[in-house]
């Protein structure tokens, strides 16, 4: 059984059929790409996967359970966990806070613990402050704990996305171009820290990215959208090499 | 000693700061009334500034935190004021003694008020957008309406209630009281509250408040109000979480409002009006939202000025606006936040360079 399948997945808005009939399916430990010109369809396939937007077409499965049409919330539950192409922080609270709220259901308290202090409130604390360090380190924002989240540099933004992501405990991982707006020096590290995270973690990642570069440098497999249909699956270096694939990118 | 304060973190250090500010302020206080310098009519001030903070705290938990605008907390306050109130009253032979009553008051005024946020939240706070200034406005209007023409009285029968003034001739005229009478509201209620009192409810707010900001529910109340759909996306249930915001911040006003009914000659619904919903409103947004310690600041100046300017009776609107304005530039125009953080660092500075 694959951790992820889709299957025949879309939906429209309005008139607009912004994904159609979209299927694919991802395996345990499997970094996946799916690539795209502007406006395929990506974002708004990662929008469905999580909720954020119900598919009017088709249905996905997590490990073998249907997750169509469940809250954002019961999704995240469930295991699939994402960072947003347009970076969507907490930003008035602190890089550590911003993975310590990614903790929220591994490690839970109640309210009234919390208020009168009871002796879980530190322990849980503590556990919480640890963890939250340990990701931090792995993409080296252990430095930057205590600062505002909204005043990381862009590319420390990207990467505490991840580290907030990955503070759920998640089965699946869905990065939205994680790369973008990082000089070429960046990318390059930020491809390490993908890697180490799926290796380290055992993680599944899928991801959008328009850098070539680090799609063909990491991902095994890869889907292309064109206008929300499937042009194109397969093993990467294949796919990049195909015609038409290199027509869509060109825009003919 | 030393050790604990490194051990603080610096939300709980700016906590313990401004509650020896509290104590270190009621103690000259207590001073200045005993050498009779302090006015009476100033000494009389004093519960007042104390539950015009407790709400404007209230208030900056849901305005600051939860990034939810209420223009009706006035309403909670009036929920905690008659519940407590018809309480005191009705128990009076019962529980002879009066600080009993109070206390059992404030926790039934404190709950009730509690109760009223969370039945307003649950419509309100499950949908997407800025809904709950406009229902908390029309809660304030309705609890109003309904305060003016609600009539309880208390006879060998038992309690009577009513919404039309008929049960006046349905009491039995000997053992008959009215304890709620209309748009006459409630009428003596035992003076229970004091400045001590105030005080110390003030700081057991300030430290549910702050304890509760830096918890697991509070990072999640305010991961809500800086990004819903991120907060979704880690598993935090929104409405939930909002909910608990917005109750426990309607149950603090209720604790103003108890704190209210036990101070005034004759509590009327009709003073829980727009108004006063604004005006702690002004507290919250001048004092800054998000900080505690701004909004009892606010609070206390802007409740004490019309008193410390009765004899400039003819400018003191005037003064009123002009200081309501500074105070909005200091906290908020960015050439004043630049001027008060290069303050802040040369103060650190200094410190560092001593040895
Ligand atoms: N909520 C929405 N309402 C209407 N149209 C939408 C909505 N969300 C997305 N679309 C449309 O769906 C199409 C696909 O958008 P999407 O954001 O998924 O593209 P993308 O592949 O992520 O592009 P990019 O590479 O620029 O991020 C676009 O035409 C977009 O305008
Ligand atoms: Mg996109």
């Amino acid at each position: 059984m694959s951790l992820l399948t889709v299957k025949s997945l879309g939906i429209s808005f309005g008139g607009l059929r912004a994904v159609d009939d979209l299927s694919f399916s991802i395996e345990k430990n499997e970094l996946y790409g799916l690539i795209g010109p502007n406006g395929a369809g990506k974002t708004t396939v990662f929008n469905m996967l999580t909720g954020v937007y119900k598919p009017t077409q088709g249905t996905f499965l997590l490990n073998g359970r249907n997750l169509t049409g469940m809250s954002t919330t019961a999704i995240s539950h469930a295991g699939i966990a994402r960072t947003f192409q347009n970076i969507r922080l907490f930003h008035e609270m602190s890089v550590l806070d911003n993975v310590k709220v990614g903790l929220h259901e591994s490690i839970s308290y109640s309210t009234l613990t919390g208020i009168l202090r009871l002796p879980a409130f530190f322990a849980k604390e503590k556990a919480m402050n640890e963890k939250a360090m340990e990701l931090l380190s792995v993409f080296g924002l252990e430095k930057d704990a205590e600062t505002l989240a909204n005043n990381l540099p862009y590319g420390a933004q990207r990467k505490l996305e991840i580290a907030r992501a990955m503070a759920t405990n998640p089965v699946l991982l869905l990065l939205d171009e994680p790369a973008a707006g990082m000089n070429p020096n960046e990318t390059e590290e930020l491809m390490k820290t993908i890697r180490f995270v799926r290796d380290h973690f055992d993680m599944t990642i899928l991801l959008i990215e328009h850098d070539m570069r680090l799609v063909s440098g990491i991902c095994e497999r890869i889907t292309v959208l064109n206008f929300g249909q499937e042009l194109l699956s397969g093993n990467t270096k294949e796919v990049l090499q195909n015609d038409q694939v290199v027509k869509a990118y060109l825009g003919e | 000693m030393k050790k604990l304060r490194e051990k603080m973190s610096l939300p709980i250090r700016k906590m313990v700061h401004t509650i020896l500010g509290i104590l270190v302020v009621f103690i000259v206080i207590q001073i200045l009334s005993v050498t009779g310098v302090l006015s009476s009519s100033l000494e009389n001030l004093m519960p007042e500034l104390c539950f015009y903070a407790i709400i404007a705290v209230g208030l900056n938990l849901c305005v600051g935190f939860l990034g939810e605008l209420s223009i009706g907390h006035a309403a909670f306050m009036s929920i905690g004021a008659f519940t407590s109130a018809a309480f005191t009253n009705a128990a009076a032979d019962a529980i002879p003694s009066v600080g009993l009553r109070f206390f059992i008051g404030l926790i039934l005024g404190t709950v009730m008020a509690g109760l009223f946020g969370f039945l307003i939240g649950i419509p309100v706070l499950r949908l997407k957008g800025d809904y709950l200034a406009i229902v908390t406005l029309a809660f304030g209007e309705i609890i109003k309406g309904i305060l003016n023409v609600l009539f309880i009285g208390k006879d060998k029968d038992g309690i009577h209630i009513a919404l039309i003034n008929s049960n006046q001739e349905s009491l039995d005229p000997e053992t008959g009281k009215m304890i709620v009478d209309g748009a006459k509201g409630i009428i003596g209620t035992p003076h229970a509250t004091t400045f001590t009192n105030g005080v110390i409810l003030l700081i057991l707010t300030l430290v549910v408040v702050t304890f509760l900001v830096n918890s697991r529910t509070g990072r999640a109340i305010q991961a809500i109000r800086d990004n819903r759909i991120a907060a979704e996306s880690v598993g935090i249930n929104v409405t939930k979480y909002k909910l608990i915001g917005f109750s426990i911040s309607a149950a603090i006003a209720g604790v103003a409002g108890v704190m209210y009914a036990h101070y005034v000659s004759s509590l009327t619904a009709s003073k829980f009006d727009f108004n006063m919903s604004i005006l702690i409103l002004v507290f919250v947004v001048l004092g800054g939202l998000g900080s505690f310690r701004g909004s009892i600041i606010a609070a206390v100046i802007l409740t004490l000025l019309p008193e410390v300017l009765r004899g400039l009776s003819s400018y003191r609107m005037l003064i009123y606006a002009v200081l309501l304005i500074a105070m909005m530039l200091f906290n908020w125009a960015p050439g004043a936040i630049d001027f008060r953080s290069r303050l802040k660092e040369r103060f650190k500075r200094r410190k560092e360079e001593r040895p």
